[in-house]
């Protein structure tokens, strides 16, 4: 039985492309790949640099889990201090941006709603060309934007954004959806850069097992950080606005 | 028309996973559905062979000309002239929106994957040239020639229809892949007929039309602001 293999990375780099990247990934050398499923696997990619572009967040998880709250919550307590507008990809378009904008926490201008051909995860993984085009409609509104929070349309536990979308990545699920949900793994629990484990005040009424939730958070994701959270409780969401912050102060601008 | 050269760039840049946005576009299926147009596979069949025969024979041409404009070195204000005259032929103000858009994509992949003096002729010139204008630029700078262009802009004028349909209507995959099979011999007579005037003038090119999908088109932006859609066009 195989369960580790050693397999060749080549990545040709397009001639446009800086040739003094230094993300340290790609240079023909070996990499082991793992079969188990339920290892908690680190994420590879270090961030690459932003060439004085904004920061990229992804927001992703499954329908109903919080995403569009959580961009809410993180624009009134970021608001204030950084430059920051929102892409969102809700199936339904503009039901997002709707209640982004009804919720006022951020200039309506400041908000991009991508169509998603009834295909979310496409649109953040498999070919992110709409969103790029609304990021960078927001970037020519908004020369000095410091932040763009990208939020996906709600997709199941697979779904994770690309790295040429997002520098870093927040994935999303919640005590209603099941105290199972961490323990499922997927790309989305086992490899975002931040678990959120949203509506932690509804665990009681839902028979919720916290503590099982949690741990199986950690197990699944190793060194990777979870953070739980409660909008009712807390409604600027501080643990994750002060991890974002973080994110961006040790970024490389450059 | 020979064996075709560079058949891996042709291949991608037909496939439907080529990173080109392509996905979020319907080619007009989406109001075509939400208007009761199209049903069944039936139905779909009937729009595709019209798209085909109108988008589809327009893009070719286009696709086709830029091909060879590549392969000659044309002056850069060729390029204005193409994507103008490519303009004036597509009346609805959606379509050409939604043809930038992807001419758009196809630069920021194209630049990634076959960069060249072209490419860049072609940006300074027009920054959003027309979908298919890139396309056969691209084509030609990978090696190949502007009957493969035309082949190519005719399927991806197809394809992408083709898929939303399935999403859409949920219908059998199987069978819409076969209706799309049926429409082999129109796409290469198409194809042969855009590369056999892709040396002409601009002006001269062929200006077939779809006034039905120019109304669909302009019926979905309309709608978008007011209720859920799910395509860009």
């Amino acid at each position: 039985m195989i369960d580790i293999i050693e397999k060749r990375c080549v990545f040709l780099l397009p001639e446009s492309a800086t040739p003094s990247h230094g993300h340290g990934h790609g240079h023909g050398h070996q990499h082991p790949v793992s079969f188990d499923p339920t290892a908690a696997g680190v994420d590879p990619h270090a961030v690459a640099p932003r060439g004085g572009r904004p920061f990229r967040l992804g927001i992703g998880g499954p329908v109903g889990s919080g995403k569009t709250a959580l961009t809410a919550a993180l624009c009134r307590a970021l608001g204030a201090e950084i430059d920051l507008a929102v892409v969102t990809n809700d199936i339904y378009t503009t039901e997002d941006a709707d209640f982004l904008r009804r919720a006022g926490v951020v200039d309506p201008n400041r908000i991009e709603a991508v169509q998603t051909g009834a295909c979310p995860h496409t649109a953040i993984r498999d070919d992110i060309t709409a969103n790029l085009d609304a990021v960078e409609r927001l970037e020519g509104r908004y020369p000095g934007l410091e932040l763009v929070i990208v939020e996906s349309g709600g997709d199941n536990l697979t779904a994770v954004f690309s790295r040429g979308l997002a520098d870093r990545q927040i994935f999303v699920v919640d005590v209603a959806g099941g105290d199972k949900v961490p323990r499922k793994g997927g790309p989305g629990v086992t490899t975002a850069d931040l678990l959120v484990i949203n509506k932690v005040d509804l665990a009681e009424w839902v028979g919720a097992d916290m503590t099982v939730m949690v741990s199986d958070a950690h197990r699944m994701r190793g060194e990777l950080p979870v953070i739980t959270q409660s909008l009712t409780r807390t409604p600027n969401a501080p643990d994750v606005a002060a991890w974002v912050r973080r994110q961006l102060t040790t970024s490389p601008a450059a | 028309m020979g064996h075709i050269r560079s058949g891996l760039s042709v291949l991608a840049l037909a496939d439907a996973r080529f990173p080109n946005g392509g996905h979020i576009h319907s080619g007009g299926v989406e109001q075509a559905v939400a208007s009761g147009l199209v049903t069944d596979v039936a139905d779909l069949r009937e729009f595709l062979f019209g798209r085909l025969c109108s988008a589809g024979r327009l893009q070719a041409v286009f696709a086709a000309a830029a091909a060879r404009a590549t392969t000659k070195n044309v002056h850069n204000g060729h390029w204005a002239v193409l994507d103008r005259e490519l303009d004036a032929r597509t009346p609805s103000f959606a379509q050409r929106k939604a043809s930038r858009a992807q001419g758009r994509g196809l630069i920021r992949a194209g630049q990634a994957a076959w960069p060249c003096f072209a490419l860049a002729d072609l940006i300074a010139a027009t920054p959003r040239p027309h979908q298919p204008i890139v396309l056969g630029v691209l084509t030609a700078a990978s090696g190949a020639g502007a009957w493969e262009a035309a082949l190519v802009a005719g399927y991806l004028a197809v394809s992408g229809a083709s898929s939303a349909a399935v999403r859409l209507l949920g219908l059998d995959p199987f069978a819409v892949n076969a209706v799309v099979a049926e429409l082999s011999g129109d796409l290469d007579a198409i194809a042969d007929e855009a590369a056999a005037a892709a040396g002409s003038d601009p002006a001269a090119l062929s200006a077939p039309g779809s006034p039905a999908l120019d109304l669909l088109a302009e019926a979905h932006d309309r709608h978008h602001r007011e209720e859920v859609r799910l395509f860009a066009s």
